[in-house]
């Protein structure tokens, strides 16, 4: 059977689904449809109709590619070719208008979502870690990190491990350096709120053996009016070390260790002849800001013999050296707060800026 | 210790610039508190003489004063200061003076008032370090004249040295100077007095007897004829004026001066007006009373020292102050010097108590120089003799108790091993001979006599500091040891971060409340008023030791609530202090953590608990409703891990808030660290996961209110045993159609074994057994 068939125009013998029965198709005219109804689909479910219309088992193109078969081969061929990229056509332009939709469907999506951060940006926030407990922490940090442990004692303390042990006779005048405040725990005068952190190096070398390598953070208490820079309540930090041949020259470049690792590269630490009954040779510890100025930090010093006798060690076998400093008073430099008071006070305005 | 650069150039020959002198004083452990040139920038200052005093007709805190500059005429000024009277001679500032701060002075109105001028307080005029009042000047100075000129002021330095307990030596210039020389390596030179002595000898005219050997070390008396009391020369009385000490009359301040040069007190007697010329050492009778220089009675008790004459009656009590009935006078004539050593521990104890704490008494309880009196004695008498006093021959001087000065070993190695220098023994030696330490080799090592004036150093050790200080902290090099064991936190510790972490991931801020209570405190939190008190607190609102977190908070967020700001979450880790059930040698100190929620209910409270309960991964807790005192009794639980109670969790009682001024509902959470990072937490084994399906259901029941939903929780739990693998309470309901007291639970469960797809049936007979587990045993039914 002939088939008509003439250049630009293309004439098919398309079998019909049902019966089989051939027909001419306009495949120009069938594309121009095509369009026509593709581009008139107003979203993507008339989309998938038009699709399964133009493409799907039951339409004009699928059926008349099923009659191929009874065409000769060259026609079948030339034919074959020409259904396919009418096929191909109309793919693309479904797949084309497919995106259309797709980008209209997500605009509208998006402007319908739109929203106002700042207008929402309230709400969640993280707490704030004292700025005491961030010094302690950071304090903490560096000497684990140069090999120390961390000990710690009663704030309640009796008059043996606050004074007797460290080197303060009883009556001892050096014990007036410190306004000791007691407790009716005991014996009169013989239970104390701890003057100091150095108590704990006496229970450090109770609890354990040498080498000892430990910070002993902690809070103290003085018998003081509270002012811009005196508080009845206070924290300090003590080291301890306890080795074999430990010397002032060790002392010397630990505290300079922990000067440029804590303040920075620019400062600088001296020490300065003291006075402390635990501690002999006993310094001051001063610390040299960049501009040249100095701060008096820490006293420092060898421990004293019979401070090692007290905590049962041999002071021929056993050397070492102890240093403590207020731990308040490096938050308060580090944040150039000028108040001591306001770190006690808790008014949540101060605490959350830190 | 104050000095001025000029007097320690007397003992020495030390030079350099001030702050260069400065920066050596504060290496040889005086540190140097402050430093002013003085005598300097004083031109346009003048004499005046005070003609009126007045208030000001408009401030309370400025008084009108009318002064004579020399014309006879009134200027007036107005005055800060109260300290002085009518006839008193003051330093006043002339219009167009430049004060050494470089303020100009002008004539000005204050409140309305003309001041023609400033009078000047000794720190103003580089004098001493007194800001507090006017210095009074020496009444025969000229009025008129240039304060400089009338004074013979001369440029100096004056350093305030801070002097640890450890160096009674350096309260007195020589010592400092001593040190000084040292340090420059300058020769240092005491004094040798220049005193003619004639009359009968000291010892034919006074007699001392030592009856406590141990108060009085030792105690030497001169007499002092030709006594005339009058004002003193004026570089004298400048210098104490520039030591900050007021000069009063030639003999009183010669012995301030003797004290400040070499270090001894001295006390002076109307030889006339003791009792049998005879001085009795020894302690005081209970009750005894005298009547010191200061006209005050003071009753003494048995450990005050004192010196009592022929017939025993008490005419001073030792090193502290003497009496009023032996005291010198314009008649006096004749003077017993008393230069003593008493023991430090007795001087400091009576002083103490007595209120009365001097110069004097500093050096005495640091401990003195028990051999320079003989050296003070003339001194004394050089610098009185310019008045025309005659120093009689003969000291009598009884001695008791001093301390020991065996030669301390000294070992060359020892000293090397605790500075980590390389000194050799001979260089040991020529830095202690500097402070007059005087060294003895002995082989390898030194023998050490330590000198008088340093009752400090009495050990090897303490040898050893004066070595490191004259040799200089700064020139010992400086080592790091290696740690020889590992830095670590302890559980503990690492606990409490955890602790904090959680907190904070929250939103709840850390607070520092002080651990002192005032009394009351604990009980208008609703706990236990028996407590640890302060035996000694400055305030009774310090008095009390908390034994609970609770008060800090609360006050906390009343302090913030009366500041406008609500609603706060906040949170403390901190000790408290509880009396121990059993004796034990300190008190029970634990470690809580405390959480307060501001504007919320229990239910925020109870969600601290458990995200806290999860990040120390304890999770075997229950929650058993209770009611301790200041919690709501309605809206509190125990929270128990491991079947041990941990805390409580719930809110704060609304009288409580009442009572501490909290005008919002609070949430709190409090827990006892100590014992609950002591009941097991942290790594559990671990659970495979399983990778077969599971299958959720949802289960509602009725319940009654006081049935807790923990309980059917654990009906829930046990019934599901190992195929329930996660359970939860997604929705409570009251009212209709659930009935009046009761309400609806509804809970979502999730089955899954580890090893096998559950079938249906499986599942329909774990749900069976959990609704019959509720059903049966609450009083519960399943909602349709």
């Amino acid at each position: 059977m002939e088939v008509p068939y003439s250049a630009g125009v293309h004439h098919l013998a398309v079998a019909d689904g049902s019966d089989c029965s051939l027909m001419e198709l306009d495949l120009d005219k069938h594309l121009a449809d095509a369009a026509t109804s593709i581009e008139g689909a107003a979203n993507l479910d008339a989309l998938s109709e038009v699709d399964t219309v133009l493409l799907g088992k039951k339409s004009l193109i699928t059926a008349a590619k099923r009659t191929l078969g009874d065409l000769e081969p060259d026609q079948r061929r030339e034919v074959g070719g020409h259904l396919n990229e009418a096929r191909a056509t109309i793919e693309g332009l479904v797949a084309s208008r497919r995106t259309e939709l797709e980008a209209a469907t997500r605009a509208v999506r998006l402007e319908v979502e739109r929203m106002d951060l700042t207008e929402v940006d309230r709400g969640r926030r993280l707490g704030h870690r004292h700025v005491v407990t961030q010094t302690w922490d950071r304090l903490e940090d560096l000497f684990v990190g140069m090999g120390y442990t961390v000990a710690e004692g009663p704030e309640i303390e009796d008059e043996w491990h606050n004074f007797g042990a460290l080197n303060f006779p009883l009556g001892h005048p050096a014990r007036d350096m410190y306004d000791t405040l007691y407790v009716d725990y005991g014996e009169p005068q013989s239970t104390l709120l701890r003057t100091h952190t150095s108590p704990v190096q006496i229970r450090v070398m109770e609890a354990g053996e040498p080498p000892f390598y430990s910070i002993m953070p902690g809070r103290v208490f003085r018998s003081d009016t509270a002012d811009a820079t005196h508080m009845p309540v206070f924290h300090q930090i003590e080291a301890l070390v306890v080795d074999r041949d430990i010397t002032f020259a060790d002392l010397a470049g630990t505290l300079e260790t922990f000067t440029t690792a804590y303040f920075g590269a620019g400062f600088t630490s001296r020490l300065r002849p003291s006075y402390f009954p635990f501690t002999e040779p006993s310094a001051e510890f001063d610390i040299q800001r960049p501009d040249g100025s100095w701060l008096e930090l820490a006293g420092c010093g060898m421990v004293h013999p019979e401070v090692l006798r007290a905590g049962g060690l041999d002071p021929e076998e056993w050397s070492g050296f102890a240093f403590g400093f207020g731990l308040d008073r490096l938050a308060l430099m580090r944040h150039g707060i000028d108040d001591l008071r306001e770190l006690f006070r808790n008014d949540h305005r101060f605490l959350s800026q830190f | 210790m104050k000095v001025l650069l000029s007097w320690l150039q007397e003992f020495a020959p030390v030079d350099g610039d001030p702050t260069v002198i400065a920066d050596q004083l504060s290496s040889l452990g005086l540190a140097v508190e402050s430093m002013s040139i003085v005598g300097e920038g004083l031109d346009g200052i003048v004499v005046a003489r005070v003609l009126e005093l007045g208030p000001h007709p408009d401030a309370d805190r400025i008084q009108l004063v009318q002064v004579d500059t020399g014309d006879g005429e009134a200027l007036q000024v107005c005055c800060g200061a109260f300290n002085m009277s009518v006839g008193d001679l003051v330093p006043l500032a002339t219009l167009g003076t430049v004060m050494p701060d470089g303020m100009e002075i002008a004539r000005r109105k204050m409140r309305g008032e003309w001041s023609n001028g400033m009078l000047c307080s000794p720190i103003e005029i580089g004098m001493g370090d007194d800001h507090d009042g006017i210095l009074l000047l020496d009444g025969n100075l000229e009025v008129g004249h240039p304060l400089a000129e009338a004074m013979d002021l001369r440029s100096d330095v004056f350093y305030d040295l801070e002097v640890n307990p450890n160096r009674p030596d350096a309260m007195s210039v020589a010592g400092v100077a001593r040190d000084l020389a040292a340090w420059q390596g300058v020769p240092f030179t005491l004094p040798s007095p220049d005193v003619l002595e004639s009359g009968t000898d000291a010892t034919d005219r006074l007699s001392v007897e030592i009856l406590d050997p141990v108060l009085c070390g030792r105690f030497t008396a001169r007499v002092l004829d030709g006594i005339t009391i009058g004002p003193s020369p004026t570089w004298l009385a400048n210098r104490l004026t520039a030591l900050g000490m007021r000069p009063i009359n030639s003999v009183v301040d010669v012995s301030n001066y003797v004290m400040l040069e070499l270090g001894q007190p001295s006390h002076t007697f109307d030889l006339d007006l003791v009792a049998g010329s005879a001085f009795r050492v020894r302690r005081a009778v209970d009750g005894e009373t005298i009547v010191t220089l200061d006209g005050v009675e003071r009753t003494l008790i048995a450990t005050d020292g004192v010196v009592a004459d022929a017939e025993d009656t008490v005419i001073g009590i030792a090193g502290v102050m003497g009496g009023v009935s032996t005291e010198i006078h314009d008649g006096t004539t004749s003077v017993a010097l008393e230069m003593a050593w008493w023991d430090p521990m007795s001087i400091a104890t009576s002083a103490r108590r007595l209120g009365l704490r001097s110069e004097a008494s500093a050096r005495f309880e640091k401990g003195a120089d028990p051999e320079v009196a003989d050296l003070a004695m003339r001194r004394f008498a050089e610098l009185l003799g310019e008045t025309g006093a005659i120093l009689a021959p003969g000291m009598v001087d009884e001695r008791g108790q001093t301390p020991q000065r065996e030669p301390i070993r000294v070992r060359t190695d020892r000293v090397n091993k605790m500075l980590g220098t390389d000194l050799s023994r001979d260089r040991i030696a020529e830095l202690l001979d500097s402070i007059e330490f005087a060294p003895e080799p002995a082989g390898d090592d030194i023998d050490v006599v330590v000198p008088s004036f340093r009752p400090d150093s009495a050990t090897e050790i303490d040898v050893i500091e004066e070595v490191a200080r004259i040799h200089g902290y700064g020139a010992i090099e400086r080592t790091t040891p290696r740690s020889t064991i590992t830095g670590s936190l302890t559980q503990r510790q690492l606990d409490r971060r955890t602790v904090r972490t959680a907190m904070i991931g929250m939103g709840l801020d850390e607070v520092m409340p002080i651990p002192f209570l005032a009394p009351g405190d604990l009980a208008r939190a609703g706990l236990r008023v028996d407590g640890i008190t302060v035996t000694n607190p400055l305030v009774a609102e310090e008095s009390v030791m908390r034994a609970s977190l609770r008060p800090g908070l609360l006050a906390t967020l009343a302090y913030n609530a009366s500041h406008r700001m609500t609603g706060l979450g906040i949170f403390e880790v901190g000790h408290v202090y509880l009396l121990p059930d059993q004796p034990q040698p300190l008190p029970d100190e634990r470690e809580h953590l405390a959480v307060a929620l501001a504007g919320s209910d229990a239910a925020a409270a109870v969600g601290v608990w458990s995200a806290l309960a999860d990040a120390l991964a304890a999770r075997d807790y229950t929650l058993a409703a209770d009611d301790p005192a200041g919690l709501h009794p309605t809206r509190t639980a125990r929270i128990e891990v491991a079947g041990t109670a941990v805390g409580f969790v719930g809110e704060i009682d609304p009288g409580v808030l009442d009572a501490f001024g909290v005008p919002e509902r609070v949430a709190w959470l409090e827990v006892d660290l100590e014992i609950l990072l002591s009941l097991p937490h942290g790594d559990k084994p671990y659970a495979s996961v399983s990778r077969y399906p599971s299958s959720d259901i949802d289960l509602a029941f009725e319940v009654d209110d006081d049935v807790p939903a923990v309980e059917v929780e654990d009906r829930l739990r046990t019934a599901g045993g190992d195929l329930l693998v996660d359970l939860a309470l997604f929705d409570v309901f009251r009212g209709a159609p659930v009935g009046e007291g009761r309400r609806s639970l509804a809970f979502t469960l999730r089955f899954q074994a580890a090893d096998r797809t559950l079938t249906d049936a499986e599942v329909s007979g774990v749900r069976q057994a959990c609704i019959e587990a509720v059903e049966g045993n609450l009083s519960a039914n399943l909602r349709g």
